[in-house]
């Protein structure tokens, strides 16, 4: 393996390609949840930034956040403190490169693909972990407990959820995973496509599992020290994690690029699968009401990992009679 | 690009998020006003002045889930090479995904009936 000038540049094009993902499709599924939860709350959303329908509502928040101050308080462990937005930011950019739109769209197609991805978003993490400790004020520290117990709880379920349709397809590759994928397995997968969802939702501290963050509770839990550009990134990440679950929900459980005219269209697919995933998350934010965090716990270790550990059971058994 | 070629993508892949962070808050660096004032540092407590600091005791409630999730994330990741080879290994290897399960499900039904699953 040699470095020459061909390989460079498509290391560089393809890194090109998935900072370009990461820039736009958060913002998109940002603007999304501005006029989808607005509309089904019988209001417009933004309608006036960039002139149609508000579409760069996100683009003057980003520009608006650049120019706050930005204020490191007197008590806070200031290097921590700085660093939490950016560790909770990279490896989200990170599980995007692995994530295939098909099999010839993909950045970097790790054999273990789909290890890779959940311990790469499981770094994020940190970040909001660090935010909290580091902040030195009790509203960020009860957040940041909150999120550490919610996120050791909901890990489990997402593992054993993607190990099932791992087990299915009988390889950890996500290109793998996609391309053994058949319709039927939406019902032969259903526990732990919900399971997955679910978890997922919970990982990314989503309504109705943002107990962390609980603004009527905690302020802004984790968050509460941070302003301007810090603070943006934050929020940044949080919808880079809705993209990194709805895309990675698209290429496990709903067959990604599986669709008419597959050889042409295919990342098309994916991005419409990721898409419908994506606004799903968004109406259970307007629908569902916060879980309590004792709620919260007893749903993740009575309710999910059982069906998880049942869902395992239930793949191994039917892959088995079928290789049989 | 296959096998460790895929990896110099992810390595080139890290280094431009460390460069994106590092480049957004140099930008923001030189947009942003920057006038300090001992209040404006002051710990965050709803309006009123801080009392203590953010050190305090306090009762660690997810200790107990922590031990769990340890024990349960261990077996977990057993799994993962254990599911690519399902399929060679047919019938006897379902007695023993039986054992494993069922070791997993009495140590949480154990857990549920101690009452460790309250957060309370």
């Amino acid at each position: 393996m040699t470095l020459d000038a061909g390989l460079l540049a498509e290391m560089v094009l393809r890194t090109l390609a998935v900072l370009v993902a990461f820039l736009t499709l958060p913002l998109v599924v940002g603007q999304t949840e501005h006029k989808v939860m607005a509309h089904m709350q019988g209001r417009l959303g933004p309608m006036y930034a960039g002139g149609f329908h508000g579409w760069a509502q996100l683009v003057a928040d980003g520009v608006k956040f650049l120019q706050k101050e930005d204020i490191v308080p007197d008590r806070a462990d200031a290097g921590v403190f700085r660093l939490a937005p950016g560790v909770a930011l990279v490896p989200y950019l990170v599980a995007m490169a692995v994530i295939p739109l098909s099999p010839d769209w993909v950045a970097a197609d790790v054999d273990a693909g789909l290890l890779f991805v959940l311990a790469a978003s499981a770094v994020a993490v940190l970040g909001t972990l660090m935010a909290g400790w580091s902040s030195g004020n009790k509203y960020a520290l009860l957040g940041s407990m909150r999120a550490a117990a919610q996120l050791l709880a909901y890990e489990l379920p997402l593992v054993l959820a993607a190990a099932s349709v791992a087990m299915a397809a009988g390889t950890l590759s996500l290109t793998g995973i996609g391309e053994a994928w058949q319709w039927w397995w939406l019902f032969w997968q259903a526990p732990a496509l919900i399971v997955f969802v679910v978890a997922g939702l919970a990982e990314v501290q989503r309504p109705p599992f943002d107990m962390p963050i609980a603004d009527s509770e905690l302020v802004a839990g984790p968050y509460t020290e941070y302003t301007g550009l810090r603070f943006a990134l934050f929020l940044l990440s949080e919808y880079a994690g809705i993209v990194v679950l709805s895309a990675l929900t698209a290429v496990l459980f709903l067959g990604g690029w599986h669709g008419p005219f597959t050889g042409t269209l295919g990342p098309l697919w994916t991005l419409l699968k990721t898409g419908l995933v994506a606004i799903v998350v968004i109406w259970l934010r307007v629908a569902w009401p916060r879980l309590r965090e004792d709620q919260l716990q007893r749903l993740a270790w009575a309710g999910l990992v059982p069906i998880a550990l049942a869902q395992l059971a239930l793949t191994a058994v039917v892959v088995v009679v079928r290789g049989t | 690009m296959e096998g460790l070629e895929t990896y110099l993508i992810v390595a080139t892949v890290i280094a431009a998020g460390v460069l994106l962070f590092a480049g957004a808050m140099g930008a923001a660096r030189a947009l942003r006003p920057q006038v300090c004032s001992a209040e404006k540092s002051l710990t965050y407590e709803s309006g009123v002045d801080a009392e203590g600091s953010g050190w305090a005791q306090s009762q660690i409630r997810y200790y107990l889930y922590a031990f769990l999730y340890l024990i349960f994330a261990v077996d977990a990741v057993y799994l993962f090479p254990w599911v690519t080879v399902v399929k060679d290994l047919g019938w006897a290897t379902l007695g023993e995904m039986g054992v494993f399960l069922g070791v997993i499900a009495i140590g949480l039904i154990h857990a549920i009936r101690r009452g460790v699953l309250r957060w309370i």
